[in-house]
């Protein structure tokens, strides 16, 4: 019906009419303005922080997986003792050994010891014990000496790790490797020196003294119900639902839990808490969409009463154009066109604001927001919705237009 | 002698093409054309009852005192307006049966209309003021933008106004703006020119010049009906169409008019001496 070409000239028509009345049409547009730079800024902001969280849980493992033990929730504190629930070395073992997506596991287990050496005598050093495969989980390599072998864990030998904390403050020797040290009475031999991470947004950093021994001597130093956890790697990110799935069933069965039975422990995949920050982060997202549709509205409101004036400033335009032969469609179209331009330029002055915003965001010191950048979803649905405004907003205005009578309107003053 | 027979020959031929005209369908045909305004309680009658026939190839006045229905009945002819009762046919077809896309069509390709007040678009140019009607005609490629710009600027050189293309409206004088909007009746080629007193607004001079065109214009051929109630002006026209309180005073070839025709004429510039 309407050729291309109409409607090309009707939004040339419409910009026009947008420069003609500059200040007008910038004041109409504010609402639009506003609503999508503030949108598109804080989803900047979003982003930036969602790519930051999501690298340092890559560094941290996407591929580990902790198991805890979990009394079940409602349940009676006397049916779920706690020896039933914690966890023991030898579930560690049947995970290492039956879970074919794993690939090492260990269990971790810490407490507060005294600790004497040659020089120093300190209270209430943190003392973790583990199996070597510690290393690799924790992403904690051995930097001086060796780390521990199976033979160490299997025979119980009274070696241990220390870190460079621990070298300062029992004052040791730069390279501490052949010293011995009393930990809670028995005598230990250093082997080796582990690498001190100092930051890690997930937690676990290291700031003081730690001394590490292997997990079977750990007994010897608490209760008979001690609380161990284990952790165990996935043999890639993308196996670690698999790990999960494995390692349930290897405890449901070692624990004689049938598949209706209430778990007595929880094994959690880092994905888990990378959902969880995601959902934060799309609740966030909503709530700027809620900001951008009550804006837009406001925006709208503003559009459709500018566009009312319009039509009625122009009522002689309108019916000499239809006496010269416009239908009552290219009259709709080009009131339509003109607000939807209005909107659609509104909107991409409001998403360079946004852009802008994304660029200051970057620049505070300390932030860490350093990947903030309005994403180009965001701006096509910026577009989409100053859009939308414009046809919903500029519809009734424009179909008033389209059915004025072509004499009454020129009869208008 | 021979240039006697000669004008004969010329005055037989020129009989017999009205008498062709008058045989052939009437371009426009209207019958018991009335129009009621309902102000409040108030009815008026603008028109009671108009009858006429107007063919093709004539250049026909439409007389009266102000408030006698002209401007109501060239608003009907032009398909600005609806009659209350009564019937339009132009061309043939029953103007009261059609939507109103093709009555935008109608308005667009048939009829051309020139207002008492010029009507341009103030921030338009006049080349831009001329081509409007051809913005509206449809189905054209991309290239239709140039051809349409070349088109009216042929227009506006047909009005002498080729100069004055990129002025805008309010930088022309009030015959220049007739001009310009009689160039933009005549793009489209319409079947017939409306004109509703067109030289209200101007001075005798202008009026002088702006009739002139309209004459040159219906020499080209073209169908014009114009509404005037000076005299000067209706002596340029073949025929003459007088109303009086919505109804036809007298329907007559100009020569015929009392106070339009020859006779009329001469009395006047007796009295004058
Ligand atoms: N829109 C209108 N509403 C009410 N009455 C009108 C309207 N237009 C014209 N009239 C009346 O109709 C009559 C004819 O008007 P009009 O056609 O404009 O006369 P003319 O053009 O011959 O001066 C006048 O009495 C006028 O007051
Ligand atoms: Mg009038």
């Amino acid at each position: 019906m309407l050729s291309p070409l109409f409607y090309f000239e009707s939004i040339l028509l419409a910009f026009r009419q947008i420069w003609a009345n500059k200040l007008r049409s910038a004041l109409t547009a504010l609402g639009i303005i506003v609503g999508v730079a503030s949108t598109t800024g804080v989803i900047a902001a979003l982003t930036g922080l969602k790519t930051q969280v999501l690298k340092e849980f890559e560094t941290f493992g996407a591929a580990r997986l902790y198991v805890w033990p979990s009394r079940p929730a409602n349940a009676p504190r006397n049916r779920f003792p706690w020896e039933k629930v914690r966890l023991r070395a030898s579930e560690a073992k049947a995970i290492e050994e039956q879970c074919r997506s794993v690939k090492c596991v260990t269990p971790i287990s810490s407490t507060s010891l005294s600790v004497q050496s040659t020089n120093e005598t300190l209270d209430g050093v943190s003392v973790t014990g583990m199996w070597p495969a510690w290393h690799q989980t924790e992403n904690r390599q051995v930097i001086m000496g060796r780390p521990f072998s199976n033979a160490d864990i299997d025979n119980a030998r009274q070696v241990c790790l220390v870190n460079d904390l621990a070298i300062r403050d029992l004052k040791l020797k730069n390279d501490p490797v052949g010293e011995h040290l009393v930990i809670g009475g028995r005598r230990f031999l250093i082997v080796g020196v582990v690498e001190t991470i100092t930051e890690r947004m997930t937690g676990f950093n290291t700031i003081s003294a730690e001394l590490f021994i292997p997990f079977p001597l750990m007994e010897k130093f608490q209760d008979r119900d001690y609380f161990m956890q284990i952790v165990a790697m996935a043999n890639s990110p993308d196996e670690a639902e698999d790990a999960k799935v494995e390692i349930t069933r290897v405890m449901k069965k070692i624990r004689g839990l049938g598949p209706d039975d209430p778990e007595t422990f929880r094994v959690q995949a880092i994905d888990q808490f990378i959902n969880q920050f995601k959902s934060i982060a799309s609740g966030i997202t909503a709530a700027a969409a809620g900001i951008v549709a009550i804006s837009l509205l406001v925006g709208g409101i503003g559009i459709m009463n500018i566009m009312l004036v319009s039509v009625s400033e122009r009522t002689r335009e309108i019916g000499l154009r239809k006496a010269v032969g416009a239908t009552p469609a290219a009259i709709l179209l080009q009131f339509l066109l003109e607000a939807v331009t209005l909107c659609l330029v509104g909107g991409l002055v409001g998403v360079m604001f946004g852009q802008g915003f994304a660029i200051l965001v970057r620049m505070i010191p300390g932030a860490r927001l350093e990947q903030a950048t309005v994403p180009s979803w965001a701006i096509a649905l910026a577009f989409v919705f100053s859009a939308v405004v414009g046809v919903v907003f500029g519809m009734f205005p424009a179909i008033k237009a389209s059915r004025l009578d072509p004499i009454e309107a020129l009869r208008h003053d | 002698m021979a240039a006697v027979a000669a004008a004969e020959v010329a005055v037989a031929a020129a009989v017999e093409c009205e008498l062709d005209n008058r045989m052939s369908q009437p371009l426009i045909e209207i019958r018991g054309l009335t129009k009621i305004y309902r102000v409040g309680i108030e009815t008026i009658h603008a028109l009671r009852g108009v009858d006429f026939d107007l063919y093709q190839g004539e250049m026909v006045a439409i007389m009266g005192a102000s408030g006698s229905g002209k401007s109501t009945l060239m608003n009907t002819l032009g398909c600005l307006d609806q009659p209350t009762a009564g019937t339009y046919k132009l061309g043939g077809r029953l103007v009261s049966e059609l939507d109103s896309n093709e009555l935008a069509a109608v308005r667009n390709k048939e009829i051309g209309f020139v207002f008492q007040s010029f009507e341009l678009l103030p921030r338009l140019s006049a080349l831009e003021n001329v081509e409007l009607p051809l913005l509206y005609s449809q189905g054209q490629g991309w290239g239709w933008r140039k051809r349409r710009r070349q088109i009216a600027k042929d227009v506006l050189d047909r009005v002498g106004l080729a100069d004055r293309m990129d002025h805008r409206p309010s930088q022309l004088s009030g015959g220049q703006k007739q001009r310009v909007a009689i160039a933009r009746a005549i793009l489209t080629e319409p079947k017939i020119l409306m004109a509703d007193e067109p030289t209200g607004n101007l001075d005798s001079v202008t009026t002088g010049e702006i009739l002139e065109l309209f004459e040159k214009i219906h020499r080209d051929g073209q169908t014009v009906v114009m509404v005037t109630h000076e005299n000067d002006v209706a002596a340029h026209c073949q025929r003459v169409l007088r109303l009086r309180d919505g109804l036809i005073l007298s329907d007559l070839p100009v020569e015929q008019d009392e106070s339009v025709g020859p006779i009329a004429k001469a009395r006047r510039s007796m009295t004058e001496c």
